[in-house]
């Protein structure tokens, strides 16, 4: 019988990990002083894909919510910042505020868009970004389908402008994968994980699940915002179009599902490939969003977890300290938090079969 | 014995068919209930009528009295009751540590410490320690009933509904089984328990009921039940069970 035990969160492995990304965080943020325009630009436009990942894969992969309508957010976040910076908001306090914008409208739609199914909540999703995106076109300011410009940032001089536009994808990206990190490691995310596996057991052991997958859908609404705003913020021209377009949603999911569904590092993987192949093969048109849509189908139906997902189960890899060990006595201490339990009668003999194995 | 749960013309109808069909259900705290019936008589869907994974047709159920029939799994969970299920749900993708975990914090509002304490404590009384950091979808199917056992312990229950823990253990492993539950009742809790291996269940519990097409054709001491002509032509057949 065992006296004590430890529960250890943090492994030297997950140490290591987080370690070298945090590190890596902080080396990006000198990108700007070392590398050409082009590349800046392109860091910008990974910073983006890879928060649009994430931040799919929280709504879709953990909260069970597969929306085709997060264009709504995207739009609307880029939307809001132009909104904010035409009345007087100092432009980059603007942008971020856009951001949080979509997670504001993200909680108002939800008390209405999380009651439908599955199916009608996917497609009534891409209905409303519809007709947010024809509700934008009706502002004046936007000239219908014309658009119009963020014109707050021509003030700067396109060496700062780039610079700032890169270190705020950065920081709204780190920020995003931060939060999503700290939710996942604590009490609600490991309910959001059960949600995952099995959701009506995960309602049978308590886990409130309707409010779980309400604070998915507010932090994909905020991803998908903050991407929205660093594009607008990259592009300068907003046109409803453009912003409000399906293939966000696309390239979301393709991210997602190739990266690995329902893991934490998946989607990274899956932003990092999916700009390597629009790198390579963008500028083929039709057949480039073809073959992207056909890889994606592809992986759903022969590596449904993805390639991360099919790694950590093939090598046992877990970089993240999510999860929880139990450590029963003589371990050493060390990091670990330890304490004595209370003692319980000892098991019956043949109940404890699997502790001999 | 004060009543804990209790269940008042209780129907589930899937389209025309009523597969619980006018069911009155008690249970005292601390009292120990076995269902036994033939396969389809709505055992399991009678639990899940009562844990609330699964809303009424009509009837109503209150908990020490008070109207729960409009409260989801959840929320029942949280007030006290806990469930196993007979195809096992684990969470695959996490360990079994881990999921015990998220029933002692979510279903029990047990927090650090006491979350750990609480699940390693169900996890060594239902034998399952030294599995604890395996991962969940590698188990095979008895250690997964056990899973759901200690999973639903974890909630910390004031009563537990079970739904065949016991299929498929040896003749030595089923006596195992009952020390433990009848170890939950030394603790307190109140235990409901559908299993077809019913001279395992007349070790455990005070009262059993048994159901057919979706109605209660008897129920009372175990005994009497057992020996019931109604009982023996429906369920028992010729068969000596006790
Ligand atoms: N979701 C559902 N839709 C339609 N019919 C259902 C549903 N769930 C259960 N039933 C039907 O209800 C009847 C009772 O099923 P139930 O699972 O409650 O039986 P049971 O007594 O637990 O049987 P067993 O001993 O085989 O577990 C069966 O005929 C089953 O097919
Ligand atoms: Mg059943």
């Amino acid at each position: 019988m065992t006296e004590t035990y430890k529960v250890q969160r943090w492994t030297s492995r997950s140490i290591v990990s987080t370690a070298l990304i945090a590190a890596l965080q902080f080396a990006l943020l000198a990108a700007p002083f070392v590398f050409s325009a082009n590349v800046v630009d392109h860091l910008t436009t990974l910073f983006v894909y890879v928060v649009l990942a994430i931040t799919w894969n929280a709504l879709a992969g953990y909260g069970g919510l597969v929306s085709v309508g997060q264009q709504l957010f995207f739009g609307f976040g880029a939307y809001g910042a132009i909104r904010l910076s035409q009345a007087g908001v100092p432009v980059y306090a603007a942008l971020a505020l856009g951001g949080v914008g979509s997670a504001v409208l993200a909680l108002i739609v939800s008390s209405f868009m999380l009651k439908l199914r599955a199916g009608e909540f996917a497609i009534g999703m891409w209905v409303l970004a519809a007709l947010v995106q024809l509700l934008v076109s009706l502002d004046p300011i936007i000239q219908g389908a014309t658009g119009t410009s963020l014109l707050a940032l021509n003030s700067f001089a396109p060496a700062a402008r780039r610079a700032d536009t890169y270190w705020f994808g950065l920081v709204a990206m780190a920020g995003v994968a931060l939060l999503l990190f700290l939710l996942l490691r604590s009490r609600l995310g490991a309910a959001m994980q059960a949600i995952r596996d099995n959701e009506e057991a995960a309602r049978s052991v308590g886990v409130r699940v309707q409010l779980a997958k309400r604070i998915m859908f507010v932090l994909a609404a905020l991803g998908a915002g903050m991407a929205g705003a660093v594009w607008l913020a990259t592009s300068i021209s907003f046109q409803p179009n453009t912003y409000f377009g399906v293939q966000w949603t696309a390239y979301m999911i393709f991210m997602t599902l190739v990266g690995g569904i329902g893991t934490f590092e998946g989607p990274i993987l899956g932003a990092v490939l999916f700009f390597a192949v629009e790198a390579a093969f963008g500028a083929e048109g039709v057949w480039y969003l073809i073959g992207i849509g056909a890889a994606a189908v592809g992986f759903a139906l022969l590596l449904p977890q993805g390639i991360w997902g099919w790694m950590e189960r093939r090598y046992a890899l877990r970089l993240l300290p999510v999860g929880y060990v139990l450590k029963l006595q003589g371990v050493d201490a060390g990091r670990q938090h330890g304490f004595a339990r209370r003692s319980v009668p000892p098991p019956p003999a043949a109940m404890r079969i699997s502790e001999q194995s | 014995m004060s009543l804990l749960l209790e269940a008042n013309g209780l129907v589930k109808r899937y389209g025309a068919l009523a597969v619980v069909n006018g069911v009155d259900f008690r249970v005292a705290e601390n009292e120990a209930v076995g269902i036994v019936g033939p396969n389809g008589a709505g055992k399991t869907s009678l639990l899940n009528l009562l844990s609330g994974a699964v809303p009424v047709s009509e009837g109503r159920i209150a908990l020490r009295g008070a109207i729960i029939t409009g409260q989801d799994a959840a929320w029942r969970c949280r007030h006290g009751i806990g469930r196993s299920h007979q195809v096992p749900k684990p969470f695959g993708g996490m360990t079994v540590f881990e999921n015990l975990l998220v029933a002692a914090t979510q279903g029990g509002g047990f927090i650090q410490h006491e979350a750990y304490d609480r699940a390693v404590d169900s996890l060594e009384l239902c034998g399952m320690l030294s599995a604890a950091n395996r991962s969940a979808e590698t188990l095979g199917l008895l250690e997964r009933k056990r899973l759901e056992l200690a999973r639903a312990l974890a909630t910390g229950p004031e009563l537990l509904l079970l739904d065949e823990i016991g299929g498929g253990l040896t003749d030595g492993e089923a006596l195992d089984l009952v020390e433990v539950i009848l170890d939950l009742r030394r603790r307190g809790i109140a235990i409901v328990w559908i299993e077809h291996i019913v001279h395992i269940l007349v070790k455990v519990v005070t009262r059993l009921v048994c159901m057919d097409a979706g109605r209660i054709i008897a129920e009372g001491d175990p005994q009497s039940v057992l020996k019931d002509p109604v009982v023996i032509s429906a369920y028992l057949g010729s068969e000596e069970v006790v």
